[in-house]
């Protein structure tokens, strides 16, 4: 077979020299610094003999001397009285909702001890099922933040003064506030949909003649809301059914990644993207985009095409439909293709179709619609009986609430960072600076808040009460896990004071508010042990009005392109940036470019050769130099005037005409040397803020830019996971078409079935006991095990911050993230296939396999991984002395060294102080705090320096099901066990459980015998954990098989 | 030349033998009191009434020499069959002794033997494990001194040898060297060198070993609580106090309210006198009125102290500091629930006979060997499938049930399915 068919990098693509050197040093490391001193190799040394004496009596020496020193006297101090609920030791799950800006995730926490430490789905929840995302899970560590404001504070000249207590800043507000005269009060927030809150500021707004209330979103959703209120005469964003869709043609809506309501819609997408059956049928997915995003990656056909063509595209598909327009000139032959294609397939299904579109622009939005109107969307895939209640801010009215800024008398800002997310922040800065009374109620001390005379710091919501409605209808309740760690105050009671409609607080509202709303105290109660409560309205249409589209049409058609065009995105990591001192988030590999950290401007292999002369196609000693070294070269890149500089990252799949920036980087205080206190020392300093780049149309906020690049001489350096732990080439992923699948369902594992004939003897049948020297191992009771549906995994990457939260996962910051030093237990492979200029691509999540046959195992000289009775790799941390021979023996190149102390766990303390800075980065420091490390799982081994670590199947949680299965005696319970990675992700992809157990998830995942796999099961590794391969609805040929075929016809 | 190789040959292999048979009786005689406590100390002391009977002298009570292994192969056996057997049961019942048919005839053998011998410790309880290691070193010196003797005779001998040697060869007139004298001979050098090599090695890695195990440790705690008081005296529930040991990893130290549940009625100590180990005395009830500090009890008023401060707790109530006796090391995952609910020990297995003792040291050496070997020799609480009996969770170990059926092996011990695999406790 061919060796090209999946790679990683474009060295990897063309077999590179130093793709080869790289991919064969997998550990590349300078070892003791002998060399320095000597200039000689250890053993070419004049006394080679007596530095190993001076090394070993040294080592033997202080090892002695760190044993030696006396026991610590522990205390064990009880409760003075135990609460009831608590009993030390046994976690408690509260339901909570996480709340950030407009997104909203019903979830589970658990709480150990009185201290939050996991966030988990909520099941019962209609709208994610269970489902989290990244952003939802990493946010437990910013209720740990060390740049969290612990009391109100003053301006005090160019610093803060602290305010002793909220009675005292009260009078100060009142005082300031009576001030003002007739000026008028604006509350700045961003979008909110608490019932409770909305009510409290309507009160608020009352004792303020002429004050308003303003909704502001750093990612505005303004072109759609101004659309539909030109189209269905409502200022709103509709439900949308991704699992009532045959056909889904996204024109750049990353909708399994970043846009609305992610987690909401990677369950209903997936629901249509399982094989099940004979006769297997899967949604239909066409993706329009200028970039390469997470969901266009999960697309069965995608087109890419410049930003500025995002309308045309919208204007061709409705003409092709048989809309009132004119047909634009789409010039690409493939996108116009791609357009009759989808156009055919919108309208086959029609009822059960559906178009989203990314831009904010409302012309585009307003064909949408017409789109949606023409395949009978309304009332089937886009539900206007429950609307999203999670963006609501309109940029028009901040524009003008920006130009009229000085004549405001008091600027009240919450949960939103506008001068760092406004295109013009700078100046909005200064003017909030002179605005007679300004205060925030932010958490941290951001680019907004430094500005404002006055902090209440609200609470984090996992210290609050508070209810959410993200859609009308579902409600979703937050209760607080831990008292408030600092002297804050919710946002809520400080509006209450102010109003002084009523003195109690907002905990008393909110019980008072639900109470009566629900009925009784026992249902409110009920409401907040289960999170949410619901009332699911039935799928209804709105009344579409075709005025303006003739209008749209013609301001699209005039539009004009450039020849570089720039597209601003949010990863699904850092989104708008308010989650930016997440060190979690920060290290979390992008899915698509791999990169942590940074943002960088992404463009095409060809785009790159054309602005910065690097041919990685071709030129091997340039594309070598510029992969392999984390060095990038730079460029300026130039809209209306304003530029940023950024490296540049090349990768396949974008359209040749685009740079893709993304957003939610470069936070910075006003003075550059505040950032690392203010805000904080993961954000500080980690990539550029693209935001200035965002223009205004008049209407909104335009993330879609003609834009021009000029050179740059200056370097950067990018920390990008993506070629470590390659897997070489070897064949890992197996993959076909729909049809194909259908008319020939056991070709596509061929492969691997005849490989694993092949290897047996004559006359033997069974590959697993017979195909090896080695003996059989019984697993008697349970055996674990673990099925990956390829299928549906979309590489959002939850998972992998899910499972840093639960496994105590170091942070090692970006100079070790360069050296591959990553501590990442499960990382998610993203391989690349087909056209290097559109080519298809495939997410593999890749933890450690648990083989049972493992070849980590016998190479360990003392023993420390082994294998237990129920299929686990066992990795004993205590007894490691870190050869590192099983992670160079692991084919799957999933076993991480803790090279230096991650933790702050080693005997001897400060001794990570050397390295600051040269070797670790602030961020180590930052989660080895005293205030962050309260995160850390009890139940789980920090490690400390000089050993290996790995994925353990989350084996605290088997143990736990085990016991509760042995304390109920019923062996049946252990179904309920879910590994971290499971129970966050947000199609259900993961299936976990006992492989013994007939009727457990993972058995029944691997009953699907023409999809079930094991990566490099020719080696007869015996891996514990199986993959179900993709299977693209498309009749494009995909694949390692359908290629082959094709290239053996071809030679004939 | 020969003759003399040979001489010495013979005296470094008696010597050598010599050494093994001091070290093989310390073994046997160890080997007897490491099965007592695994097995019997439970419900047995050698010396007086427990929950068993006292072992020593027993083969002064039982009818024939036999009788033993029988009992304890099967005691339930026995009291249906055996009139001396049933005189027992009426006497201890309703408790009945455990059957132990995992134990060979000679491991009963040196359990008895190990009996027999006991000497019951000079000081306090707590001496008890250092007192018959006192008892065991006091053999070691006499074997070491007789060592001694006879290395000392075998090398005047051997002198004396060499010394003949020479006068005889000098008689015959054979010519030979000076004789090299014994601090130079290097098979006498070679011979010291091992076995100071051997000493300090056992020396250096026994110490090791113990390096930060705390067996014994007694710390002084801010109250002089005794669990004899409690435990032993007044029969309390270890649950009542340590209920979480049912439900958690954690046994969990009594909240202060917990032990105000029967102080705030019990507030003098009546009881027989406490002696510390230095021989003071203990004033029970002023250890009361140390609780009632910690409470924020009025013992006059009997009240708790008004919250003027609106913390929450009485004011002047704090919790207590009490020192950890039990310690693992943070690599380790210990469940006291998973022990106690499923597991079905008993607190004294692992915390010594805490009922006995005023106040707590630690009992065991929580080693890691320690560890293993009691999930090595205990056995799960199998599911029998015809009978119905045993833990259900068990019902999916077919391999087990199998080969239980084929009378391969008739009881699962917790190595079996899967105890001392290391991450069982090591995650």
């Amino acid at each position: 077979m061919s060796n090209k068919k999946y790679w990683q990098s474009f060295g990897e693509l063309n077999q590179t020299d130093a793709y080869k050197q790289s991919a064969e040093n997998e550990f590349n490391e300078d070892l003791l610094p002998i060399e320095e001193l000597s200039n000689e190799g250890l053993l070419d040394g004049k006394t080679p003999r007596r530095d190993f004496l001076k090394y070993l009596g040294f080592s033997t020496a202080a090892a002695a001397i760190a044993a030696s020193c006396e026991m610590p006297v522990r205390k064990a101090v009880p409760y003075l009285q135990r609460p009831d609920n608590i009993i030390p030791g046994v976690p408690n799950y509260y339901a909570s909702t996480y709340v950030n800006g407009g997104d909203s995730i019903s979830v589970v926490v658990k709480q150990r001890d009185g201290r939050p430490i996991k966030i988990e789905g909520n099941e019962l929840s209609a709208l994610t099922k269970g489902g989290t995302s990244a952003q939802a899970q990493a946010s437990v560590l910013d209720l740990y933040d060390t740049t969290r404001l612990r009391h109100p504070l003053q301006k005090d000249g160019n610093d803060f003064k602290e305010v002793t207590t909220f009675e005292a800043f009260d009078k100060m507000v009142s005082a300031a506030m009576a001030g003002i005269g007739s000026k008028p009060v604006v509350l700045l927030t961003s979008t909110i949909h608490s019932p409770s809150t909305l009510e409290i500021i309507n009160n608020f707004l009352a004792k303020y003649p002429g004050s308003k209330h303003l909704q502001y979103d750093a990612i505005s959703y303004s072109g759609m809301l101004m659309a539909n209120e030109a189209c269905y005469g409502k200022k709103a964003i509709p439900s949308y059914h991704f699992e009532n869709a045959k056909t889904i043609v996204s024109l750049g809506a990353d909708f399994l990644g970043t846009w609305l309501s992610p987690v909401e819609f990677s369950k209903q997408y997936s629901t249509n993207r399982k094989i099940t059956g004979e006769n297997p049928t899967l949604s239909r997915h066409f993706h329009f985009e200028s970039m390469l995003s997470l969901t266009g990656s999960n697309a069965d056909d995608r087109y890419t095409h410049k930003p500025s063509e995002t309308g045309n595209i919208a204007l061709a598909i409705l003409a092709k439909l048989g809309g009132a327009v004119s047909a634009p000139v789409i010039a690409d032959l493939a996108v116009k293709a791609g357009i009759e294609k989808a156009a055919t397939e919108l309208m086959k299904t029609k009822g059960s179709s559906l178009v989203v579109c990314g831009s904010n622009d409302v012309n585009v939005q307003v064909v949408v619609n017409a789109i949606n109107e023409m395949i009978g969307a309304n009332g089937t895939t886009i539900n206007w009986g429950a609307t999203s209640n999670i963006r609501k801010g309109n940029d028009a009215d901040f524009v003008k609430l920006v130009s009229e800024i000085n004549s405001v008398g008091a600027l009240l800002v919450y949960d939103c960072n506008p001068v760092y997310s406004y295109a013009d922040g700078k100046k909005l800065g200064e003017a909030i600076a002179k605005v007679p009374v300004s205060i925030s109620f932010n958490g941290t001390m951001d680019e907004t808040t430094e500005q404002c005379k006055y902090v209440a710091p609200s609470h984090h919501w996992l210290e609050s009460w508070g209810d959410a409605e993200p859609k009308s209808g579902y409600y979703s309740f937050i209760q607080p896990l831990i008292n408030p760690l600092f002297k804050t105050r919710a946002f809520q009671t400080s509006l209450m004071k102010w109003s002084a409609a009523d003195t109690a607080d907002y905990e008393t509202f909110v019980k008072k508010y639900w109470t009566s709303k629900l009925g009784s105290a026992e249902n409110w109660e009920k409401a907040l042990q289960d999170g949410v409560v619901e009332t699911p309205a039935t799928v209804s249409t709105a009344t579409y009005s075709a005025f303006t589209l003739t209008a749209a049409a013609s301001k699209i058609s005039s539009a004009k392109g450039s020849d570089i065009e720039v597209v601003l995105y949010q990863k699904v990591s850092m989104g708008n940036g308010s989650q930016a001192n997440n060190p979690w988030l920060q290290e979390l590999p992008d899915p698509i470019s791999k990169v942590t950290w940074d943002n960088y401007a992404m463009m095409s292999p060809a785009l790159a050769k054309a602005l910065i002369g690097i041919d990685i196609m071709n030129n091997q000693r340039q594309a070598d130099s510029y992969e392999v070294t984390p060095e990038k070269a730079m460029v300026k890149v130039v809209v209306n005037g304003k530029n940023i500089e950024l490296p540049v990252l090349i990768l396949p799949g974008l359209n040749e005409a685009t740079i893709a920036v993304a957003l939610g980087y470069g936070r910075a205080s006003a003075d550059e040397k505040n950032s690392l206190d203010r805000v904080g020392k993961s954000a500080a300093g980690a990539g550029k803020n693209a935001y200035p780049l965002v223009a205004f149309d008049g209407t909104s906020f335009i993330y879609t830019l003609n834009a021009s690049v000029e050179k740059s001489t200056n370097i950067y350096s990018l920390a990008q996971t993506q070629v470590h732990g390659s897997s070489e080439s070897r064949p890992v992923i197996y993959e076909t078409n729909l049809p194909s699948f259908i008319k020939n369902p056991e070709a596509l594992l061929e492969e691997p079935r005849s490989e694993r004939i092949n290897l047996l003897a004559e006359g033997k049948t069974d590959f697993v006991t017979e195909g090896t020297l080695y003996p059989n191992y019984e697993k008697p009771g349970i055996k674990w095990g673990m099925s990956i549906d390829l299928n549906t995994c979309t590489g959002c990457s939850a998972c992998v911050v899910a499972c840093t939260a639960e496994n105590n996962v170091s942070v090692v910051g970006k100079i070790q993230v360069q050296k591959a030093h990553e501590m990442h237990w499960l990382r998610i492979d993203r391989y690349f296939t087909g056209d290097v200029k559109n080519p298809d691509v495939v997410f593999q999540p890749m933890l450690c396999q648990h083989c049972d046959n493992a070849p980590c195992e016998n190479v360990c000289p003392v023993a420390a991984t082994n294998h237990s009775s129920e299929g686990l790799n066992q990795m004993t941390y205590n007894r490691c002395i870190g050869t590192r021979y099983c992670a160079n023996n692991c084919p799957f190149k999933v076993r991480r060294f803790n090279w230096l102390d991650f933790t702050g766990a080693d005997s001897f303390a400060n001794n990570q102080e050397p390295l600051r800075d040269k070797e670790l980065n602030e961020v180590v420091f930052q989660m080895n705090d005293d205030l962050t490390r309260m995160v850390l799982n009890p139940d789980v081994t920090v490690r400390s320096r000089g050993v290996i670590e790995k994925c353990s199947f989350c084996v605290q949680r088997l143990q736990e099901s085990k016991l509760e299965a042995k304390k109920q005696q019923d062996p049946s319970l252990v179904r309920n066990v879910k590994t971290a990675c499971m129970q966050s992700c947000p199609t259900n992809a993961i299936s976990f459980g006992n492989v013994n157990d007939k009727e457990s998830e993972v058995s029944k995942a691997r009953a699907d015998k023409n999809r079930n796999f094991y990566v490099l099961e020719q080696l007869h590794v015996l891996p514990n954990v199986s993959y179900l391969a993709k299977v693209r609805n498309t009749d494009r040929h995909v694949g390692v098989v359908e290629e082959e075929k094709k290239e053996a016809e071809a030679h004939g | 030349m020969i003759r003399y190789r040979i001489t010495i040959n013979k005296a470094l292999l008696s010597l050598l033998l010599l050494l093994f048979l001091v070290s093989n009786n310390s073994v046997f005689a160890a080997d007897g009191e490491a099965l007592f406590k695994a097995n019997c100390a439970n419900c047995h002391k050698p010396d007086v009434d427990y929950t068993g009977p006292a072992l020593k002298g027993w083969s002064k009570r039982v009818p024939d020499a036999d009788w033993i292994y029988k009992w304890v192969a099967n005691p339930a056996k026995m009291i249906a069959s055996d009139a001396y057997a049933k005189t027992l049961f009426e006497k201890w019942k309703p408790t009945v002794m455990t059957a132990f048919s995992n134990l060979t005839k000679e491991e009963v053998d040196a359990i008895l033997k190990y009996v027999d011998d006991y000497t019951p410790p000079v000081a306090a309880a707590k001496m008890g494990e250092s007192g018959s290691a006192g008892g065991e070193s006091d053999n070691t010196m006499l074997f070491g001194i007789l060592t001694m003797v006879l290395g000392v005779v075998a090398l005047i001998l051997l002198q004396v040898n060499s010394n003949l040697r020479k006068l005889s060869d000098d008689k015959e007139g054979v010519h030979r060297g000076e004789p090299v004298p014994f601090y130079r001979n290097k098979a006498y050098l070679m011979a010291i060198a091992l076995i100071l090599f051997a000493v300090g090695g056992y020396y250096v890695i026994s110490g090791a070993i113990g390096l930060g195990r705390m067996k014994n440790y007694q710390p002084v705690q801010p109250i002089y609580y005794s669990h004899k008081v409690h435990a032993g005296t007044n029969q309390i529930s270890c649950l009542y106090c340590h209920g979480s040991a049912q439900d958690s990893k954690h046994a969990g130290i009594p909240s202060v309210n917990v032990c105000m549940n029967c102080h705030m009625a019990i507030k003098e100590y009546k009881g027989d006198p406490i002696v510390r180990e230095d021989g003071s005395a203990v004033n029970g009830t002023e250890e009361i009125q140390k609780l009632y500090d910690y409470a924020g009890w009025n013992a006059t008023t009997k009240s708790y102290n008004p919250d003027n401060n609106s913390d929450g707790v009485p004011d002047g109530a704090h919790p207590i500091s009490w020192v950890k006796i039990h310690n693992l090391p943070d690599h380790v995952y210990f469940n006291h629930s998973q022990h106690i609910k499923v597991g079905k020990q008993q607190c004294q297995t692992c915390h010594g006979n805490i009922q006995e003792m005023p106040e707590v040291y630690q009992f065991a050496e929580l080693s890691m060997g320690w560890c293993v070997n009691c999930h090595r020799e205990s056995k799960v609480d199998f599911y029998n499938k015809e009978t119905g009996e045993g833990n259900k969770f068990y019902s999916i170990y077919e391999k087990f049930h199998k080969d239980i059926k084929e009378h391969k092996i008739d009881s699962i011990t917790v190595e079996k399915i899967g105890g001392t695999e290391c991450q069982k406790c090591h995650y």
